[in-house]
């Protein structure tokens, strides 16, 4: 059995989906399901201009990977990949990108689902807001519904 | 000596990035650690004064408040995280 090992990145930079999703299934005749997901900034009805993305230099990564190799080792994915963004991210733009790989689309999207979920309450990056009136906002506040989404992978 | 970190808003109410401390040995669990700060001054009790909702990493892995700390080569405190 082979070991797959996930792809992870923590970048200032923009990443292109569709270079991940190729760099994932080029050369490979065992994938029968690709499942993206890409979050962005929103503007919040015009309320914002940007987000600061805080981090952990290394345990980001480190977090990141750990929830990654759970999902690889529990849907029994054949490719993972998780990139997160840092750094002054404007409305509109990329925040986040999970491309999960698997033989039939139900692990794919379960994995993908997974790694957002746990992604969002326990690797190390806080969003503070930027208005468009040019001042820096309030930090966001963590939200239950997260912790709930979460939950629901146990037992 | 202990390094610690913090981030976001709790980065931002003590007024630094990381800092070297000596900890007096009957700080022993997070839980210590926490309320030892709070006494070094207003800035730390304002980052501090809710301590059940503030995270903590030792080595860079997340902890429960009734961690020992014997050993942490670095500690990080930080809001809960709203990343993703």
């Amino acid at each position: 059995m082979t070991t797959i090992t996930p792809t992870i990145r923590v970048q200032c930079e923009d990443f292109d989906q569709q270079a991940e999703i190729d760099r994932m299934t080029k050369g490979r005749h065992d994938v029968g399901a690709v499942v993206t997901f890409t979050g962005l900034c929103r503007g919040e009805s015009g309320r914002l201009e940007a987000l600061e993305l805080e981090h952990y230099p290394g345990m980001a990564e480190a977090e990141i990977t750990r929830i990654a190799t759970l999902a690889i080792e529990r849907f029994s994915l054949l490719g993972l990949t998780a990139i997160h963004r840092y750094g002054t991210i404007a409305t509109g733009e990329n925040i986040v990108l999970v491309v999960a790989a698997s033989p039939h689309r139900q692990a794919a999207f379960d994995g993908a689902n997974f790694v957002m979920d746990f992604l969002k309450t326990s690797a190390p990056f806080w969003k503070k807001e930027h208005g468009r009136d040019g001042k820096a906002g309030d930090w966001i506040s963590a939200k239950d519904a997260d912790d709930r989404a979460r939950d629901k992978w146990q037992g | 000596m202990t390094k610690l970190v913090y981030f976001a808003w709790v980065r931002e109410r003590i007024g630094k990035a990381e800092e070297e401390l000596a900890l007096p040995a009957e700080v022993v669990t997070v839980d210590d650690l926490l309320n030892h700060l709070r006494g070094l001054g207003e800035e730390y009790e304002a980052a501090l004064q809710f301590p059940d909702v503030i995270r903590v990493a030792i080595d860079q892995e997340h902890v429960e408040h009734d961690e020992p700390i014997a050993g942490a080569r670095e500690i990080g405190l930080f809001p809960p995280m709203t990343g993703g």
